[in-house]
């Protein structure tokens, strides 16, 4: 396809190997943007696993922004992705609150202790820091920077 | 959130007719659970077969689920599909629910 054709549906542009979506910063409204990421030229070589791990450490990462940095107050999400024939780059942008600690959280995973115990949250950044590359944020100008790769080759 | 409901025997079979479990429908998913499972029955198995998505909400939702029905009316899962399957796995939920590969003979025409 020539490189100007937008993929992705409203709310994106594409050129070449980047391509750029804005998402508004509820849960619907993510749901949908990952359809339309996951529908974009750039991943649509890759294989059923590396497909669904890219959808969930993306998922992950805007659920997190929706439920943290949002939780106050609207606002939107910009995800740009960027490919390589060996991986994923995707940026993640907001001007939601700064995460706590101006740091992801480490993401341990949650004891499963006794049936009453068991765990009903804090999967999320477990499993965005057991499948991404170059995890790394950074604060700046009001606005939070979320970057991480994924290997487009990923057998985890 | 679509969830198909048939009662065989003592079994309740849901099938989850979605094609995600995600954060934007994982409180419905845990309220339209508690109401099916408000039926009486010896065993509640959830098929998963058409989920092709679940986020760490969609599992937290399922492990929910389960801790609501108790240890002895012990939720089984069953038709994991292979991305759904892995998020069990790197959480270490597949060691924590009764997972079968496919529903059990006689309950496949469940929906």
């Amino acid at each position: 396809m020539p490189a100007d054709t937008p993929v992705g549906g409203a709310g994106s542009a594409a050129l070449g190997n980047r391509a750029h979506f804005v998402i508004q910063a509820t849960l619907p409204d993510v749901r949908d943007g990952l359809r339309d990421v996951m529908s974009c030229a750039l991943v649509q070589d890759l294989t059923e696993d590396c497909f669904g791990t890219t959808q969930l450490v993306l998922a992950e990462a805007l659920n997190n922004v929706v439920e943290h940095a949002y939780a106050s107050y609207p606002g939107q999400i910009e995800v740009d992705v960027q490919r390589d024939p060996l991986h994923l780059r995707f940026h993640i942008t907001d001007t939601g609150l700064p995460m706590p600690g101006a740091e992801p959280p480490y993401g341990e995973l949650p004891e499963a202790g006794e049936f009453d115990d068991l765990p009903e949250g804090g999967f999320g950044w477990f499993l965005i820091r057991t499948l991404v590359e170059d995890l790394s944020y950074r604060r700046e100008a009001g606005q939070n920077l979320l970057t991480f790769g994924v290997s487009v080759n990923n057998q985890v | 959130m679509n969830l198909a409901t048939i009662q065989q025997r003592e079994i309740i079979v849901i099938r989850v007719m979605d094609d995600r479990i995600d954060a934007a429908s994982a409180i419905q998913f845990k309220e339209r659970m508690r109401e099916i499972t408000s039926t009486p029955s010896e065993r509640v198995v959830l098929d998963m077969s058409n989920v092709g998505f679940l986020d760490s909400s969609g599992l937290g939702a399922v492990v929910a689920v389960m801790k609501a029905l108790g240890p002895i009316r012990r939720l089984e899962i069953s038709g994991l599909t292979t991305t759904v399957e892995k998020v069990f796995r790197l959480t270490r939920m597949d060691s924590v629910f009764i997972i079968h590969k496919s529903l059990p003979e006689g309950l496949r025409h469940a929906g």
